[in-house]
């Protein structure tokens, strides 16, 4: 009889989950969990990043306009459910329905944004997705009826941990999957050889709208997460600066890498509020006048010096164990 | 009000792109001869805004204030401060990556660029709030006909630009350093081979640029009397779309777009801003669409 | 015999260069079929309009009695045309492995949910995928080599990889740009009866672009020359070694090795 592989993927899910809620009885403060969760929606963002920048190797740079619409479209829905019965515990089907829907909204722009596009290679791919990620912000910015330039306010907080974990999960485990499938096979014959990858019979636009699609999905899903997080969906959340973040998340893991992304969306996230709280006591401490903005300016120095120093990032494109599903006869 | 298609509007637009041609003219020259989509390009702009803001204060005392001194003072040390900023990003970030695949140059621009706006935002002495840019000449409306006036700002924007231009157009045809650039952006290798020191070519373009980017800062500071750390990013776009739109690496090619893309934004927002915001975007999408190479821009074929 | 690929009166302009002019031949089932030239004379050309990647400028390509003029590349190959690149392009980072099995894509692949769940169907497929690769490997002397990364291996190996990829698509048409560029005498020499042997064993037709004078000899039926663009010969390797414009225009000058 054959034995079952064991699913590590989801015992480590499972281990984290409960090791949380095992540092919540001893004093894992509200804080602490909301930047348990503020990563999770990265590791979201940042995998589903790599998808388009690593695995089909293209340049995307407009990821949080996909983020976006995710967030707009759930929070619309649910403060809409909300507005109608405020009893939290009986919408988190809609919330889930929600996210859903806020997901596939990304994803049909996705494909309205790859179509045209994607013809168009490497830094002009960039810079075109730029645009697009910022017309997508400036439309919301415009929009009355999502609160325009205020934002869409009164968002319920319906992004629990065991909610974001499990979209989390679900998002590593799919990209996981198709990246090692024979679709994810082709997908990285596109990044090392597109010209090849299309003359071994490979329909190469049709793989990049796919992989387009598929990473605002669940770029969508996280934008909404983070939305239901944050109980606010506001223009600049969605700025061209966070696409960089999301990037340099992608980079220092390792493009390509997918247990690069989950690390660096970690360890990013971390450093990150640890860098905010240092500076800031270090301000009260010695009176220096540190502003909010130095921890952004060791973020782009971060990223020079991966670009200039290790181009591969943490991992290269190297997977943990946990990451790689093993063939049916190599045991 | 009439017609949203009147001379002011086009007197408007040749002013700005004016700015914008100044910008897009560091953008091709780079892009001709690197390859490289400097993003970190309009934030020279930014610099030279601020250089010259800084000038005033400075020279407050010995140059009695406002005039044509300030003036000539600020715009050298606008497009010196900027061209040497230029300088040095490119020495520091973007040469030792010059054989590496072009993403990762473009990233570490993106970085650089990143760099800049925020250490600006994060000095003390310059912080993240508008500053209000002083008057360093003034701005007098001299009538054009019925009902359009261009002001004495304008005519500067315009001049300041054109000089400059014509200054580059014989640097570029005349000069040895014109034509070991020509070279160099047609096969870097060959001019190699030819004995030009191609890394010394680079590093005078990139400084060369950014003193133009630098100038329209001053330019802008002056017209749009508001300066901020982040005030590059939006102009450098625009203008890098502009060179797009014009055929990037071709420099008479960055004027025209800059042009078209000045008297578009000023009718766009003329007619809705949220066009206004958009329009260059549009633009952008529908020059690699229809035409990638760009108005004057030639074609490029990869061999296989 | 039937014509496999049937080319009339095509030619391909690069803006002011006529890089390939008037090109006209059959090439029947079951041929091995030689395209010879100097450098720069349009024999890779030629190669890029019959794959797709360039559409001519004027002229008719038909495969197996089908148009293919102007198709898509990717829809050509899953047609049945085949071919390697005289300046290899492998996937660097894939193993050897992949690289063969990426290539199978005449057979539908199941959908991205059926691939993401693994269903039985999809593990079918993939097994089916591994076991021809791995066939593939062997018939090329790679099998060996199946899971190092495609970028580590030596330059003979790497062009024989290309013919396996190739080969992996399941084609009825194989176009060789250089197969042998790059590799010593007695490298040469095996490939000469590796593709010998590959045409009996996989019923293919081979058009080969070459510039090794005994290889081509030694292997083709037949062979056209090309010289700046123009076909200038064409017929049994005997008499297109003696055509004194052949001799004139290539063998004259590359010193006929
Ligand atoms: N993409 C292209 N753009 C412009 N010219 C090209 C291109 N590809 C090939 N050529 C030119 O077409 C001619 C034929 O080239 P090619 O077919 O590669 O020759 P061969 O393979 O016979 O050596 C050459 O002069 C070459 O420079
Ligand atoms: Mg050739």
């Amino acid at each position: 009889m054959k034995i079952p592989r064991t699913p590590w993927l989801l015992v480590v899910a499972a281990g984290f989950w409960a090791a949380v809620q095992l540092l919540r009885l001893v004093g894992f403060n509200d804080y602490y969990l909301f930047i348990a969760n503020l990563s999770l929606v990265y590791v979201i963002l940042a995998v589903s990043l790599n998808l388009i920048n690593g695995i089909i190797g293209q340049f995307s740079l407009g990821h949080m306009g996909f983020a976006a619409v995710g967030a707009y479209v759930s929070g619309s829905i649910t403060t809409l459910i909300f507005k109608l019965s405020p009893n939290v515990a009986a919408h988190y089907p809609g919330f889930v329905l929600a996210l859903v829907a806020g997901g596939v909204a990304a994803a049909l722009v996705g494909v309205a944004i790859g179509f045209p596009t994607l013809r168009l290679k490497g830094d002009y791919l960039a810079i075109v997705t730029l645009g697009f990620g910022e017309i997508i912000r400036t439309v919301f910015n415009n929009i009355d009826a999502v609160g325009g330039p205020r934002g869409l306010l009164g968002i319920p907080k319906f992004s629990t941990f065991t909610v974001i974990l499990a979209f989390a999960l679900i998002t590593v485990a799919v990209i996981r999957n198709i990246a090692e499938s024979a679709h994810g096979r082709n997908m990285i014959a596109i990044r090392e050889n597109e010209l090849a990858a299309d003359l071994v019979g490979i329909d190469t636009t049709g793989y990049k709208v796919k992989a387009f699609a598929l990473g605002a999905f669940f770029a969508g899903i996280g934008g909404g997460l983070y939305a239901h997080l944050l109980q606010i969906a506001h223009p600049t959340q969605f700025g061209f600066i966070y696409s960089v973040q999301v990037l340099i998340m992608v980079y220092a893991g390792g493009v390509g890498s997918l247990t690069g992304s989950v690390l660096a969306a970690f360890a990013l996230t971390i450093l990150t509020q640890l860098l905010k709280s240092g500076l800031s006591s270090l301000k009260s401490l010695t009176g220096l006048p540190i502003g909010g903005d130095w921890y952004m300016v060791l973020y782009a120095l971060l990223l020079i010096l991966i670009m200039l120093y290790r181009t591969e990032g943490l991992m290269g494109t190297r997977e943990a164990k946990l990451m790689v599903i093993p063939e049916e006869d190599d045991k | 009000m009439g017609s949203i298609f009147n001379l002011q509007q086009v007197v408007n637009g040749l002013q700005l792109g004016s700015i914008y041609a100044l910008i897009a003219l560091g953008y091709t020259m780079v892009y001709g001869i690197v390859r490289l989509i400097n993003f970190a390009h309009g934030d020279f702009y930014m610099i030279g805004a601020y250089t010259a803001y800084g000038a005033f204060f400075l020279f407050n005392a010995v140059l009695g204030g406002s005039g044509l001194p300030m003036a000539a003072v600020a715009l050298v040390l606008a497009m010196l401060a900027s061209g040497l900023v230029a300088l040095l990003t490119n020495r520091l970030a973007y040469r030792p990556l010059r054989y590496k695949p072009k993403l990762s140059s473009l990233i570490t621009a993106i970085g650089v660029s990143m760099l800049i706006e925020y250490l600006f935002s994060a000095l003390p002495f310059i912080g993240p709030s508008f500053r209000a840019f002083p008057e360093i000449l003034p701005s007098v409306p001299i009538k054009l006909g019925q009902n359009a006036t261009i002001s004495t700002h304008a005519l500067i924007d315009i001049g300041v630009a054109a000089v400059l231009m014509i200054g580059l157009t014989i640097l570029v045809r005349h000069t040895t350093l014109g034509k070991a650039m020509r070279a160099v952006s047609q096969d870097k290798d060959a001019a190699k081979l030819m004995g030009i020191d191609v890394e010394k070519v680079i590093a005078w373009t990139f400084m060369i640029g950014g003193a133009f980017a630098g100038a329209a800062g001053l330019l802008a500071g002056m017209t749009y009397p508001r300066i901020f750390p982040f005030m590059g990013i939006l102009p450098g776009l625009k203008a890098f779309i502009a060179a797009v739109l014009g055929g990037i690496g071709n420099i008479p090619g960055a004027v025209l777009g800059a042009y078209i893309m000045g008297v578009a934004e000023t009718f766009a927002t003329a007619y809705n801003s949220l066009l206004g915001e958009g329009i260059a975007f549009a633009i952008l999408i529908v020059v690699l669409l229809v035409r990638p190479r760009g108005i004057l821009g030639e074609k490029h074929a990869d061999k296989i | 015999m039937s014509a496999v690929l049937k080319v009339t009166g095509m030619s391909h302009w690069f803006g002011g260069l006529k890089a390939v002019s008037n090109f006209n031949f059959e090439v029947p089932e079951g041929a091995i079929y030689g395209l010879i030239g100097p450098n720069g004379s349009g024999k890779t050309t030629t190669f890029n309009l019959i794959t797709g990647i360039y559409k001519p400028t004027e002229g008719k390509i038909e495969f197996s009695g089908g148009d293919i003029t102007g198709a898509k590349p990717y829809r050509i190959v899953r047609k049945g045309v085949a071919r390697t690149f005289q300046n290899l392009r492998i996937f660097g980072s894939m193993s050897v492995l992949d690289n063969v099995r990426v290539a199978r894509q005449y057979a539908p692949v199941s959908s991205f949910l059926a691939s993401t769940l693994r269903l039985p169907s999809y593990k079918a497929e993939e097994r089916a995928r591994k076991a021809e690769a791995m066939n593939l490997l062997d018939v090329l002397h790679l099998s060996g080599r199946a899971k190092e990364q495609a970028k580590n291996l030596p330059y003979g190996e790497l062009r024989r990889l290309e013919i396996a990829r190739a080969l992996a698509t399941n084609p009825s048409l194989l176009l060789l740009d250089e197969p042998a560029a790059g590799m010593n005498p007695k490298e040469v020499q095996d490939l000469m009866a590796l593709i010998a042997r590959v045409r009996d064993e996989f019923k293919v037709t081979v058009f080969l672009i070459e510039h090794h004078m005994k290889f081509v000899m030694g292997l083709c039926e037949r062979i056209k020359v090309l010289d700046f663009g123009e076909t200038i010969a064409e017929g049994v390797p005997e008499l297109v070694a003696k055509d004194p414009r052949v001799l004139e225009a290539y063998l004259g000058k590359k010193g006929g090795h």
